[in-house]
């Protein structure tokens, strides 16, 4: 089941660069979010900072808080390791692991928190490649062929499977379809659509018409602050600042 | 059975920080030798530095006194000759890689330079004396320099390679757009604006060959008098700090400390300046 | 808006002007401009000609490096006929070696250079591999410049410098505190057993990996720094530790990579010479223990070469050179092809 997300004063540096300034965001459980805004306005930023990825370049700093379901996940005590378990990532090019099979790449993420066992292992890679719906295309090949050698997006829904098999309460997905044709971007639009019934998914996209399709709420950055936070429907059709308004109009961005 | 909403398991954390802690401790490991070893150059080395060690003869056995100035004034003419062989090479090779750089042709002779680069320089040296000093029938500086010209010439090749891919396109397209023949265009355009790392590449060659004994054992052969005929027998620093640390002399022990470091600081001098030049250059080309 | 007029325009340029029409020399000059060009035009058979010079003198200096590693198979190869007729294949299985009765077997070389190499490589592997995790994955951004440096200068010290070294440093240590020790709690494994020289197989063996680590750990380097950072983030994400990451996203991709660089590393320390002449104690001798003295196919040229006074001596030492050349060209090529494969953006990156 998903969790809700609570975000407050959350401030985000590269070196001395500021990139996210203020940003406060509460997101309800088993929904889908949805953040937009222009190229380097911090977006891609701040769905690392809701599973510590932000912190794995040496230059980066951060304050504020983030509360994932109940648990603050910057207080200190508490492993980064131990947040990002729960939390499933999905980049913007797809990135399997290219020396391991289909199998194994879905499979990586439970060998490392110790299920070892045949049956277990089984069950979690059928399922979860079924729910990322890439199930029937690969399973007469799941052990036979490396992670590389899908298409790219079959490799990005195996992404997906991979994130899904740990059974994460969130997912963050950081354009996800930036990378693949029409189709394959239909398909994943489609997956995320599906899991919001039992996953909380926060998506990055720079495509609009993607987050109306697909989101429940929309968020809009620009120049590293929240600017306007509502239901998806009324971002698109009513935004209250002007500057939302400008960029959903395509004047600029 | 194992569950994810469990803090991580202790073996997990005790692994992580068990692998950190070896590799830091690999990185101490390796270092240790370097301090281990300049700190005894200079310990020893210092010491035994002094003005007649730097301008007399080696003495005889027995005499105290004396120094390598025969070895400094030879080793610099071997060097000299390698390089005189080895750089326009080297170079020539270098260009005719990055400029007509395509086909079966080059990659073999690009292949070929990295196999030559790791053939043991000790065989090096036996090529060299089958082909000049079993001719001549005299050991020689001018072999000696042939053994290390040779020696020179692959990674010279591959660096100005390297360095000349990294002139972008629009230089030689506007030097040849104002009807600049193309060979000059190459020397006097692309060549030059690559210049800085051709450089590093023959310093780096440099270092590298100035303190090869095994190639000099049979083609230089070492002397233990004043020779600057480059057609004789001629002494090399690193020849005499391996007869001298082998032998059983105290007096020639301290020798061979004094030559060592004035060999590394020759060595290192030129590897620094390589440093310097080359990380200038890239945060020139991040700015 | 109309055009201006002359007297628009400032006076000096109106001086300017009314100056160049009064000028018929500088006006004839510039008519007659186009002149350079033809000079260009009328001396392009000979812009042709020195392109094809030049082009031609690069290629001989690229096909030089052909040519010496030719000429250095064919006199090694040349030299060797002698001994090659004499003792056929027996000269690898031989175990005299009597320059005085001319009987020449080269057996005990070969062991003790792949011995001290395989000693070196046990050595160095782990330690080359740590420092560059070390470097690229762990350490501070700040030291990685002075450690990577630092195990540069490392592969600048000459070889007789760490021979030097050796005798007077790393030979006492191991005579007086090293040996005892292990043949105390390893004689078992008959490895460490019999007098405590200090000089001798494990002196070499020792010496060979300080000086082996600088190559594996710069092209392991290399590889790791090739991994693409996409890899280490989809670990990272999974909830891994950084050893997890290291493992499953870094030393999983490089792999071939690292295996080319220990191979590298491999045959520098089969061809390594005087370091390992001055202290493995050449005695050419087949012995289990790494405290004995041993002899290599490198250090026997160094020392017998220039004193081989008859040919078939010096043919048999050529033809040892001659096997050190083969053995150390198959390992380099099979080491360049695997790092080639890795950094030049093959296998990792175009799955990435």
């Amino acid at each position: 089941m998903g969790v809700g997300i609570e975000v407050r004063d959350l401030n985000a540096w590269f070196g001395k660069a500021q990139i996210l300034k203020e940003v406060n965001m509460t997101v309800g459980p088993n929904a889908v979010t949805a953040v937009i805004g222009p190229s380097g306005c911090g977006k891609s930023t701040y769905v690392r900072c809701l599973n510590r990825m932000h912190e794995t370049n040496p230059d980066a700093k951060l304050t504020g808080s983030v509360k994932v379901g109940d648990k603050e996940i910057y207080e200190s005590g508490i492993d980064a390791v131990d947040v990002r378990r729960k939390i499933g990532m999905v980049f913007q090019k797809p990135n399997p692991f290219p020396t391991m099979s289909i199998y194994d790449n879905v499979a990586a993420g439970l060998r490392l928190n110790g299920f070892n066992k045949r049956h277990e292992l089984d069950a979690a890679v059928e399922g979860s490649l079924k729910m990322a719906a890439l199930w029937d295309e690969v399973k007469d090949v799941l052990k036979k062929k490396s992670g590389a050698s899908l298409s790219g997006g079959q490799q990005q829904r195996l992404c997906i499977a991979r994130a899904l098999a740990v059974q994460p309460e969130l997912l963050l997905m950081d354009e996800p379809a930036s990378a693949l044709d029409p189709i394959s971007t239909g398909k994943i639009e489609e997956l995320i659509f599906q899991l919001k019934t039992q996953y909380t998914v926060v998506i990055v996209t720079h495509n609009m018409q993607q987050a109306a399709r697909v989101a429940d709420y929309t968020g809009f950055f620009l120049m590293g602050k929240l600017i306007e936070f509502d239901k998806t429907e009324k971002i698109f059709t009513t935004p209250s600042d002007k500057r939302t308004e400008d960029y959903i109009t395509g004047r600029f961005g | 059975m194992p569950s994810l909403s469990k803090p991580l398991s202790p073996w997990r954390r005790i692994t992580n920080v068990a692998f950190i802690g070896l590799s830091a401790l690999a990185s101490v490991l390796v270092l240790a030798p370097l301090v281990a070893i300049f700190g005894y150059l200079l310990y020893k080395g210092i010491g035994s530095i002094n003005l007649a060690f730097l301008t007399k003869i080696p003495k005889p056995v027995g005499e105290s006194g004396g120094g390598m100035a025969n070895a400094i004034i030879g080793s610099v003419m071997i060097l000299g000759l390698g390089s005189i062989f080895g750089v326009p090479l080297g170079i020539g090779a270098g260009i005719y890689l990055a400029e007509f750089g395509h086909g079966k042709l080059v990659t073999l002779v690009r292949f070929t330079a990295d196999v030559l680069n790791g053939v043991p320089s000790i065989v090096v040296g036996i090529a060299a004396y089958t082909m000049v000093v079993l001719p001549q029938q005299h050991f020689s500086a001018f072999a000696g320099g042939v053994a290390l010209g040779i020696m020179m010439v692959p990674t010279i090749a591959r660096t100005t390679e390297e360095m000349l891919l990294m002139v972008p396109n629009t230089i030689r397209e506007a030097a040849l757009g104002l009807g600049i023949p193309q060979w000059r265009a190459t020397l006097q355009v692309t060549l030059r604006t690559a210049s800085k790392g051709v450089i590093t590449g023959c310093m780096l060659a440099f270092a590298r060959v100035a303190g090869e004994t095994a190639p000099l054992l049979f083609t230089a052969f070492g002397n233990q008098f004043w020779n600057v005929n480059p057609n004789q027998p001629t002494a090399a620093l690193p020849i005499q700090i391996f007869s001298y640390a082998i032998s059983p002399f105290d007096e020639w022990h301290k020798q061979a400390w004094a030559g060592a470091l004035i060999l590394i600081v020759l060595i290192v001098a030129a590897v620094s300046a390589v440093r310097i030049v080359t990380s200038r250059g890239t945060m020139a080309n991040n700015a | 808006m109309s055009t201006p007029t002359e007297s628009d325009l400032p006076r000096l340029l109106r001086i300017d002007t009314h100056v160049a029409t009064a000028a018929d020399n500088a006006a004839v000059e510039r008519a007659e401009l186009p002149v350079v060009p033809r000079i260009v035009l009328h001396s392009s058979p000979i812009s042709k000609w020195l392109d094809w010079v030049f082009r031609n003198l690069l290629l001989l200096c690229s096909l030089s490096v052909l040519g010496v590693m030719g000429i250095i198979f064919y006199e090694l190869t040349s030299r060797s006929k002698l001994s090659i007729a004499k003792f056929g294949l027996h000269f690898f299985t031989g175990q005299t070696w009597d320059p005085v009765a001319g009987d020449f077997g080269a057996l005990p070389f070969i062991y003790g250079t792949l011995l001290s190499s395989v000693v070196a490589l046990l050595l160095a592997v782990p330690l080359a591999v740590g420092v560059a995790i070390f470097v690229t994955e762990l350490c501070p951004r700040m030291l990685r410049g002075v450690i990577s440096f630092t195990v540069e200068l490392l592969a600048a010290i000459p070889s007789v410098i760490y021979g030097l070294w050796g005798i007077f440093v790393l030979v006492p240590i191991l005579r007086l505190q090293v040996q005892p020790w292990l043949s105390k709690y390893g004689a078992w494994t008959g490895l460490f057993t019999g007098p405590a020289y200090g000089i001798g197989m494990l002196a070499a063996g020792i010496i060979l990996a300080i000086m082996i680590v600088p190559i594996i750990a710069s092209i392991t380097r290399e590889v790791l720094v090739a991994v693409p950072q996409s890899q280490r983030e989809a670990v990272l994400a999974l909830g891994a530790t950084r050893w997890e990451m290291v493992r499953m996203a870094v030393l999983r991709n490089a792999r071939a990579g690292i295996m080319g660089g220990i191979i590298l590393g491999l045959g520098r320390a089969i061809g390594e010479t005087m370091a390992v002449t001055m202290l493995i104690g050449n005695r050419p001798e087949i012995a289990k223990s790494l405290f004995a003295p041993g002899y290599t196919m490198a250090s026997v040229i160094a020392n017998e070469f220039s004193e081989a006074t008859d040919d078939l001596y010096l043919s048999a030492l050529v033809e040892i050179g001659l096997a050190l050349l083969i053995v150390t060209v198959i390992v380099n090529a099979c080491a360049r092809l695997l790092v080639w494969s890795i950094t030049r953006g093959s296998s990792v990156r175009s799955h990435a």
